[in-house]
């Protein structure tokens, strides 16, 4: 198969993810096992960035990026008034969007099962036995409103 | 009509998938269907995934119910926002998305079919999962769900570990917790029969979610189709009206003006008999009980014969 341009796992998207192996009360924040990463230019676009900052976890986003070794100039905590502050977003849009996971692993904190990441494309697939219960455990938590309509 | 669908199968020779995306809802229980094939994981190969990048008329199909599917789901136009892909495959739905201007991370079970995503250079993140596993972000990620043609595969059972109510329920109940209060998930699928149908939504609305089904065209065998539109923490949610079912979102609620007059006649009383009523009537009836020894209805039903008998 000829593979033109390769997709990389983005920050965002570790942020964003969970472990869900079986028996695992905390699988947050996944750690990245780096072989292979690149810095892609990507567009700016403040006003999405500044709608996902309320939805991150900073503290993890900051250790993610310290064990990659790409914090630059990003700030250890999210600063107030933030929207208007172009230097933190541009900061935190170049860690969230521009740095990009080829080749490694996401590691569960707590099982420490690896979930491998080929391509850019992290495989989550699960072996039998693996599966946990469908429990809504993490349904209704922190769920700061900012209204859709 | 049927049998000239079929007949025109048979000559043309038109491929497994096609038939999935257009004609497939109109038999009850087809064995063409590419569930009852293989597992997804394995029915979308190399070979499947590669008629994505090169059969135009699949991607025309694909892009308009992923159209569609974005417009039910009813986004803030002037906000980018982050959007969920399940089933995202070759990644068509969420070139849409990013059309609209939002982000969007796309999961899929086949690896084939990301892969294709990845050649079309696709502005999404993915990863490969199982939706039966669950899904697994933080809570309140998504500002919204898009999934086209993916559900119907939750509804077999693949491995011998595979329980599909049960993995119904873990899909619907993890996403259920990823979604930000308010948000909707839509879901274009093709349900096998009436019985798949309530069992999908039974097991969403067991995990909280509130909506129901929309259907477009659903008098039109070929352009019929089916939307899943679920809310996440709405009390009341107005659901869209499907396209080309005559009647506009506000008449809905409504009697429409009739010029007719009503007839009292046949109010009241059996119909006279050996009366077109009368034989309507029996026929009812007789298929009521299960004995199946009558004539179809047809416009002849209860006709006078001409002189000529």
């Amino acid at each position: 198969m000829r593979v033109t341009a390769l997709r990389r796992m983005k920050l965002l998207t570790h942020n964003m993810l969970t472990s869900h192996v079986k028996g695992v009360k905390n699988g947050y924040p996944l750690k990245i096992e780096v072989n292979e990463m690149k810095i892609r230019e990507v567009d700016f676009n403040p006003e999405f960035i500044s709608r996902m900052i309320p939805r991150l976890e900073w503290k993890a986003l900051y250790e993610a990026a310290q064990s990659l070794d790409v914090v630059g100039n990003l700030s250890p905590e999210v600063v107030k008034d933030y929207e208007n502050d172009e230097d933190f977003l541009k900061e935190a849009h170049r860690v969230l969007m521009e740095v990009e996971v080829i080749k490694g692993f996401l590691i569960c904190p707590e099982s420490g099962r690896k979930f491998p990441i080929e391509n850019g494309i992290p495989n989550m697939l699960l072996n039998e036995g693996e599966v946990g219960d469908a429990g809504p455990s993490q349904s209704g938590t922190s769920q700061d409103d900012d209204s859709m309509q | 009509m049927l049998n000239f669908i079929r007949l025109f199968r048979l000559i043309s020779g038109i491929n497994l998938h096609r038939l999935h995306t257009n004609f497939i809802h109109t038999t009850m229980a087809s064995c063409r269907r590419p569930e009852h094939q293989a597992p997804p994981e394995v029915f979308y190969d190399d070979t499947e995934a590669r008629k994505y990048t090169s059969n135009s008329r699949m991607i025309e199909i694909q892009m308009t119910m992923a159209d569609r599917a974005i417009e039910l789901l009813a986004l803030p136009e002037d906000k980018p926002c982050f959007v969920l892909d399940v089933g995202c495959g070759s990644g068509l739905s969420g070139e849409a998305l990013t059309e609209h201007g939002h982000f969007w991370i796309g999961m899929d079970i086949s690896k084939p079919m990301l892969g294709i995503a990845e050649e079309r250079e696709v502005e999404g993140d993915l990863f490969v999962g199982d939706m039966g596993e669950g899904v697994f972000f933080r809570p309140g990620t998504f500002d919204g769900v898009i999934s086209i043609s993916a559900l119907q595969w939750l509804c077999n059972a693949d491995k011998k570990t595979h329980n599909p109510p049960k993995r119904l329920y873990r899909f619907f109940s993890t996403l259920y917790g990823t979604m930000r209060r308010g948000s909707r998930a839509v879901f274009q699928f093709y349900p096998e029969n009436s019985h798949q149908l309530e069992l999908i939504t039974s097991q969403a609305m067991r995990a909280g979610f509130s909506g129901g089904v929309v259907v477009d065209f659903p008098n039109s065998t070929r352009a019929k189709k089916m939307f899943l539109c679920l809310f996440a923490g709405l009390l009341n949610p107005q659901l869209p009206t499907g396209l080309g079912t005559g009647q506009g979102p506000q008449g809905s609620d409504q009697v429409a003006y009739s010029g007719q007059r009503q007839r009292f006649r046949n109010l009241k009383g059996k119909p006279l008999k050996k009366s077109r009523d009368w034989i309507k009537e029996k026929k009812e009836r007789r298929r009521r009980q299960g004995k199946g020894d009558f004539k179809a209805d047809s416009k002849y039903s209860g006709r006078k014969r001409s002189k000529k008998f």
